[in-house]
Parts: C-alpha cells; structure tokens; sequence
C-alpha cells in the first residue's frame, strides 16, 4: 500500500487534474454541443476506449462512481488488460453522450458486471492493437509484448509501434466477447491498493461535484412542494416571491411550482415568501399499526421463491416448532448533501448535469416529461453526496429539466433538507413470518417463511414507471415503485430438506418508494439470520457452530470462522453467563449470508452493551469475514465494507421514517437521527482475497449481515429477542419485559 | 443589497449581498469556494464548516453580514493538492473518503481541534466530530486520519 500511494502522490498533481476535471471538461467547451461525434454503441469497441497520440486511454463507462471508489477500481481493470500504467488512464463516467448504457449503476454490479464489460472490451482493444503492430512490424502476433503501451518484438525491442501511433482512426471493430483474459497470476494492477484518484481533489475542495457546477448566465431555482402528504396545489400568490430582490419568475405547470432567481438564498427567500394555497392530502395509514396494515394490503402475485421437500408435512412431524414474526422499518436514503441538479435548454436540446445513477435510464424517463425524444436529451453525470439507491438525485433532475425548459436559460436547482429527507423516495415497510420444525437432534427439518415485500415495476428492466415527483405534479401520473429485487435472499440459504419460501408482492406502498442500499437482502437476511439463531438456541446448540453444522460450503465456512476468529468467539449454549449483573449487560452475535444466496460471502460478530434500564444499545465491535472473489483494491474493499458496516448500525438502532396521517414528519436531522462518531463500534475485517476467481460487488453485502447480528447479540446478553428493526429503546425494553427470566 | 468586504483564505474580497445572506452561499456562490458544503442549513450536519477568525462555525447559520472585516479560512485555505495541509494529506493516506461531501466539515473541524489539542486521544477526536455527520460510515478512517495528522504534527 506504501508503495502505490508514494508513487501515486509523486503524480498527484497531474492525475487531479485530469480526473476531477475529465468529465466536466466537454461542458464547460461546449455547452449545447448534445451529440459529439462518437460512437456509444456497447457492441462498438470504440464506445467504451478511445487512445490518444500520446498513449493517454479514455475510458467511458455507462457505470458511475457513487462514491465508493469505482473510478478507480474500474480504471485499474482497465489499465491491467490493456497494458498501460494506471495513470495513463481517464474514466468517462454516464455521460449519456459519450459513454455505452450499462444499466443503472447499483444492485452491487459495477464491478461484477460494469467491471467484466470493460475488461472484455480492454482485451479485445489490447488483441487488435497487437494485430495490427504485428503487421507494421513484420512479426507474429505471438512474438509481440506490450510494455506500457507500447508493442514490442520480443528479443528485439527497438522494433516497436505504441498505441498512440497504432489506433489511427479508430478500432472500427466490435468487442469481441471471446477476446483471450489475462490470468490472475499476471495481474500487476488489479489487486493492488491504488490509491482513489478522486480523493486529493476532495479534501482540498477542487473535485467537482454536480452542486459545484456552474454555466455562464445560470440561474438558482428552489421548487415549492406540499408539506401535506399528496395535496395538490389549489392557487398560488407569488406577490410575496415577487418583493424578493434578485427574484427573476414563477414556473408553474400543473401542481409543479418552482421560484427562480438570480441568487440561491434570493430563490431560497422568494420560495418562503410564495403564498399556496394546498388542497386536501392523501391520508397516510396509522403508523402504529403499519405491519398489519402491509400484511392486509393488496398482493399483486405471490412466488414460491425457494422450494425444497415437503416443509408442511415435515413441519407435522417435527418434534419442536418454533414460530416468529419479524419486521423492518421505512427508512430512507437521507444522503448528506441535499440533491441537485443543472439544466440547460437551447435550441431544442436538453442538457442535464445530474448525480443520477441511472443517466441513461434518465433520458427516456425526461421525454415523457418534457416531451423531447431521448435523443434531444443529454445527462452528463457528475457526483452528488452518496446516494446509497435512489434517493433525490431522480427527482431533482427532473425539477431542473422542466425548469429550464420552462425558462430557456441554464438553471441549478437544489433541494432543501426537508426535501431530502421527507420527499425523497423511501424503502417500503416489511413484515417476515416463519416457522420451523426440529427433530429430536435438533436438526432443522422444515422451514416455512412469507415475505410481503413491495412489488417491483420494471419496464424493459428500467424504473421507466418510477413516478418521479414532477410527473406526477405535471399529471402524468406513473403506477411504479422502483425498489429493486426485494426476493432476493429471502431463500434460505442452509443445507434443510423441507423448504417453502414465499415471497408476497404488495401491489402498492404508502409511500413513492425505491431501493435502499441492499434492498430486500438486508430485511431478509435480518429475519432469516435472527430467526436461525431462535433455532440454534431451541437445538440446544452454539450458533456459530449450527449456521456451520448447516452449510456445506468451503467459502462459507471461511468468512464465519474468520469473524469468529477476529472475535475470539467462545463457544457456548444459551445467553452469556458472563453478560454483567449491572444495568448494562455485554454479549455477542452472528450473523451470516450470502449476498443473493450467489455471490459475495459475509459473515459479522457483533458485539453489544444493553442498558436493561433505559434500553439504549451500543454497538462496541463488529468483526467482518468476507469474500468477494477477486479484490480488484482490496483497500476500496475494507472501505465499502467499513462504510456498510457503519451506516448499517445506524440504521438498525435507530432509523425509521417518521409520520402522522397527514404528513412526512422526518424532515431533517433532527427528526431523522442517524448515527454519530460517539455512538459507532470498531470494525475490525478479515478480506479472504481468491485471485482468479470472479469479482463480485462489496458495495451491499456487509450490510445485510449486520442487523442481524446486533439483534442476536442482544440476545445473547439479555435473552430478548429482537424482531422489528430499528431497536429503539421502546422497543428493546418491551423485548426486555417480554424476555423468560434469566437463569 | 449591501457591499460587504471579506477576508477570505488571506484575500480581501468585496461581494455585492443581500446582508442576511448566509456565509456559504456567498462563498460557494459569488466567491467560487467548493470546499464548504450545503448539507442542511440548519446548524445540524457540519458540512459548511468554515474558520471565522480560527474557530470553526457552520457557515450556513452565519450572516454575511457579521463576518464582514473578519478572516473566513475554508477548505481551500488549508491547502491544495500540489500543497497539502498535513490533515488533507493525512486524509490521503488514510483513504478516509467515501462520497466525501462530508469531508470538509471533518477536516475544518479537527483542524480546529488540533489547534487547540494537538494531541487528542481517539475518544477527544470522536468528541470533536460528534457534530459532524457522515452518512457513508466513513467514520473509522476519519478518526484515523486526525490521529495520523496529530502524530506527524
Ligand atoms: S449545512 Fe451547515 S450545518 Fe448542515
Ligand atoms: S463520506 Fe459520504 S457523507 Fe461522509
């Protein structure tokens, strides 16, 4: 790691430059320019590469770094099967423009498959280019090596062309999907711990990101939304918007109502001083009784998602039955800085700079609003706060397209707090029953599980039905929630004969809702993971040692034992005879999972101090094993992981959406806690690298196991069990009262 | 409308503003200044940090107008990435960013911490930054790299 951040901090300078101004650089030349002269056609080799005179590689990707690294990671995939030193490497990232569609970017597939896209297209670059040196060198393909670009005859290395000189006019070939990979063993620069190149530009204040874009003659806007949940806009009186200095017009388009000025805090000031008038909301269901409510609504199509045996016929058989219900909160995204976004509409083209991760998906979600063809439209991505899923980033696009259609002249709008917090879609509310049987030895012989889960509408697999607020307001209403594949993980994934798992798809939700950071994964593997333990501790067993005795899987058993090994686990039946005769009483959990029962493995001990008095919980340690296959950096992996970890505690002891029937309380910090350096555990992580292996996403797969195993924790110390995340101290006293005496 | 004069990262500056404006947006919006971030405008998440005579203030809950005449240091101030500031470069070497929009409020403050304790200890430094939210779990590699920055210093 020394090695590569000296030598990276040698280049600095230079690599800044090029990275945190690369993206931008075609806006700020040519704003309006919407179709430079370039193919983004993914079978097109010359979509995702593009090599300079000089040997200097842009890469364009249709995946974005959110924050987590993966202009980095991606550049070193790049670099290492093409060949090139690492910082002759530039990434394009979702510029709709000039950057292949690869999906949105999430579900933890920017490596995995953003990643192996790139790759492939890298070697089919680095296999033509040597086709053609060996025609203007006059030797075979076999005899050629590549040294930083540059193709030499082997044994004879004055004979040599570089890349600059070999691309001419292009690659003018497709990718070519059977282009021969380098093997693991020669990897040079994947694996390594390149430092970010984002990093120095963001502590100095010189990256860019989309809230510090700017364009000549632009204007701030502020959209005015209801606090009333779902009211319509009855009239407007922007006389008081009007006395503001500095204010320049009102947009209004149906229920969309914006202000527009020529400074932030004039538009922030004229958005205080417009007089609406709302009508009647749409009432919000009691919140106390939400999970009753989720499980009565409306399912649209239930799915047997895992099916083994005969679980009810097992279940007659068993000797002991265990029965749970579990829950999961609305949550939302909450990312720190406020979403934003810059608009430009000229001469019919419309420009969007946009935190969006989903640019492209972007194009065709603005013509339905604006009423362009995706091809008049340009989303050129540059990085918000992190996002974590969709949060406002959508929406906030969306806000700055009408208004600057609306206007003519380039506009920022950014969101307020409240905005954010209460406005931005959330996670859908989640309810988890099971049942299980054991047999004499405690064995599991039949597991039996429901899942009401929110249904997920996909167009053509895109969130083209995701109502984002503008539509709706401009009466276009759209059905949709976009809340990702929330089955996922709700198949168990131990070694039982009898299984029936049962996904429920709950046609609407209460709120506009899309996917949060491992979505669907983090409630199921919360309640799989806390009801195994319910079963370990009715087997009369450890439950590290029951997750193991269950699972027939090398890998899986290699994160557990790492976490148990970091932990210093003690093997023991029943809760912690050592937890602490005190009010605060200490005890330790696990929690394990495999990221869509198919990739990434993980596996977490917790370790907690429950205050039995006031029912406050600490989290002091979590210890991580985990494995992601090939670690392209494994210092990017330990800092996803950390960051999952870290924000996973918040949200497990403390957040949940809050309202009455009339309105989003959570508006800001305040009323949407989350978690604070005073109130965060060590992380203490355990990498289990596999070179060669396939590289699979870190973004998510901490998370999930991280609920969890607070919860077993907690038991262990208490004997409470508990079932409905977040663990506010309501709730774990109420698990507390409810709890058997302790021995 | 009102003249105010500033003193910004060592520069006299003079913005034509509105005097009730809020510092950040004068100094994100008509001086240029990236470093300062708007998270809530609430006094609440420490992402508009700023130095106002070396004490660190949220620059969202600061009239423009009271700051007139006095030294306002941001991000850009400490340093830049040819020269960075020994915490920037300490931020560096820890990798201790995830998105990083909360990274200035981090730095801007322990910068005023070590100031005042040049030698904090891990529980001081999580003391320090309680204001200060981060919200993609960054928080181990922050309090490593205040540590790291003291221990050079
Ligand atoms: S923006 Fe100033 S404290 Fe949040
Ligand atoms: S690094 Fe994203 S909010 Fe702290």
């Amino acid at each position: 790691m020394r090695d590569d951040r000296r030598h990276f901090l040698k280049t600095a300078g230079a690599l800044v430059v090029s990275f945190s101004t690369g993206a931008t650089a075609w806006a700020r030349s040519a704003p309006g320019a919407i179709t430079p002269s370039k193919t983004v056609n993914k079978e097109a080799l010359d979509a995702w590469l593009a090599i300079g005179r000089d040997n200097s590689i842009t890469v364009y990707s249709g995946k974005v770094d959110l924050g987590t690294g993966t202009r980095t990671a991606l550049a070193q995939i790049a670099a290492e099967e093409l060949d090139v030193a690492f910082d002759r490497v530039e990434m394009v990232m979702g510029d709709t423009g000039t950057t292949p569609d690869q999906w949105l970017t999430g579900a933890n597939l920017t490596i995995a498959q953003g990643g192996s896209e790139l790759r492939r297209a890298a070697a089919s670059a680095r296999a033509a280019l040597i086709e053609r040196a060996a025609q203007r060198l006059g030797a075979a393909p076999a005899d050629l090596m590549v040294d930083d670009g540059v193709v030499r005859v082997k044994g004879d290395p004055s004979r040599h062309a570089s890349y600059g000189e070999l691309i001419e006019r292009g690659f003018e070939i497709k990718v070519d999907s059977k282009a021969a990979l380098k093997k693991a063993a020669d990897y040079r620069i994947v694996g390594r711990n390149i430092p970010r190149v984002d990093i120095p530009g963001k502590v100095t204040g010189e990256w860019t990101y989309v809230h510090d874009f700017r364009l000549p003659g632009m204007l701030h806007a502020r959209v005015i939304r209801s606090p009333i949940f779902g009211a319509r806009v009855s009239s407007v009186d922007d006389r008081g918007a009007r006395a503001v200095a500095g204010f320049v017009q009102t947009v209004r388009k149906g229920d969309f109502l914006a202000v527009v000025a020529k400074t932030e805090w004039a538009a922030i000031k004229a958005s205080r001083a417009i007089g609406v008038q709302w009508g009647e909301g749409t009432r919000l269901p009691d919140k106390g009784t939400v999970f009753q409510t989720w499980r009565a609504r409306p399912v649209a199509k239930t799915e047997a998602t895992q099916k083994a045996g005969d679980a009810p016929a097992a279940l007659a058989q068993a000797v002991r039955r265990v029965k749970a219900s579990y829950e999961f909160s609305v949550q939302t995204h909450a990312s720190l800085g406020p979403s934003c976004a810059v608009a430009q509409f000229k001469e019919g083209q419309l420009t969007v700079w946009s935190a969006s991760q989903a640019t492209h998906s972007m194009q065709t979600e603005l013509a339905g609003i604006t009423g362009l063809p995706p091809a008049s439209i340009r989303l050129v991505y540059l990085e918000g706060a992190g996002c974590y899923g969709r949060n406002g980033h959508e929406d906030a696009t969306a806000d700055a397209a009408v208004i600057a259609q609306a206007i003519g002249k380039p506009v920022r709008v950014q969101w307020m707090r409240e905005d954010e917090t209460a406005r931005a879609p959330k996670s859908p509310p989640r309810a988890m029953d099971f049942e299980a049987g054991l047999d004499a030895q405690g064995n599991v012989i039949a597991w039996n599980a429901d899942f009401w889960i929110a249904l997920n509408h996909i167009v053509a697999f895109k969130p083209l039905d995701f109502p984002l607020l503008a539509a709706t307001e401009m009466g276009q209403p759209k059905p949709g929630n976009w809340v990702g594949f929330l089955f996922q993980n709700a198949g168990m994934g131990y070694t039982v004969p009898n299984i029936r798992v049962e996904t429920h798809h709950v046609a609407e939700t209460f709120f506009r809702s899309a996917h949060l950071r491992s979505p669907g994964r983090i409630e199921n593997s919360f309640a799989n993971e806390g009801f195994m333990d319910e079963l370990a501790h009715a087997a009369g067993a450890d439950p590290a040692e029951f997750r193991l005795r269950n699972l027939k899987d090398a890998r899986a058993e290699a994160v557990i034992r790492a976490a148990m090994k970091l932990a210093g686990w003690q093997t023991r039946v029943g809760i912690n005879p050592a937890a602490g005769s005190g009010s605060v009483v200490r005890g330790r959990g696990i929690s394990y999972t495999r990221y869509n029962n198919a990739i990434t493995y993980v596996a977490a001990v917790a370790e907690v101090e429950v205050n039995r008095d006031s029912g406050a919980v600490r989290v002091t340690r979590l210890c991580i094993g985990h494995d992601c296959g090939q670690m392209i950096n494994p210092d990017g992996v330990a800092n996803q992981v950390q960051g999952g970890a870290l924000q996973t505690v918040s949200r497990t002891l403390m957040e949940e959406v809050q309202w009455t029937p009339e309105r989003v309380t959570s508006v800001d910090w305040v009323t949407y806690p989350i978690a604070r350096f005073t109130d965060l555990p060590k992380v203490d992580i355990e990498l289990i690298d596999r070179p060669g292996e396939p590289a699979w996403g870190v973004g998510e797969p901490t998370a999930v196991v991280i609920p969890g195993a607070i919860a077993n924790a907690i038991f262990d110390a208490t004997g409470a069990r508990l079932r409905s995340v977040p663990f506010t101290p309501e709730k774990v006293k109420a698990a507390l009262a409810a709890a058997p005496a302790r021995a | 409308m009102a003249r105010i004069t500033l003193r910004v990262n060592g520069a006299t500056q003079s913005v034509d503003a509105d005097p009730d404006t809020p510092l950040l947006y004068v100094l994100r919006d008509d001086l240029g200044l990236h470093g300062p971030k708007f998270g809530c405008g609430l006094g609440q998440c420490g992402a508009c940090t700023v130095h106002l005579e070396g004490e660190a203030v949220r620059s969202c809950s600061v009239p423009v107008s009271a700051v007139a005449g006095k030294k306002v240091t941001t991000l850009e101030g400490l340093g830049s990435t040819a020269k960075p500031h020994p915490l920037q470069q300490a931020f560096i070497d820890e990798q201790a960013v995830q998105c990083g929009y909360c990274i200035n409020g981090m730095i801007m403050t322990s910068a005023a911490l070590l100031r005042k304790n040049g030698k904090p200890s891990e529980e001081q430094i999580r003391a320090a930054l309680a204001g200060n939210l981060c919200r993609c779990g960054t928080h181990q590699r922050i309090t490593a790299a205040v540590r790291r920055a003291a221990l050079a210093a």
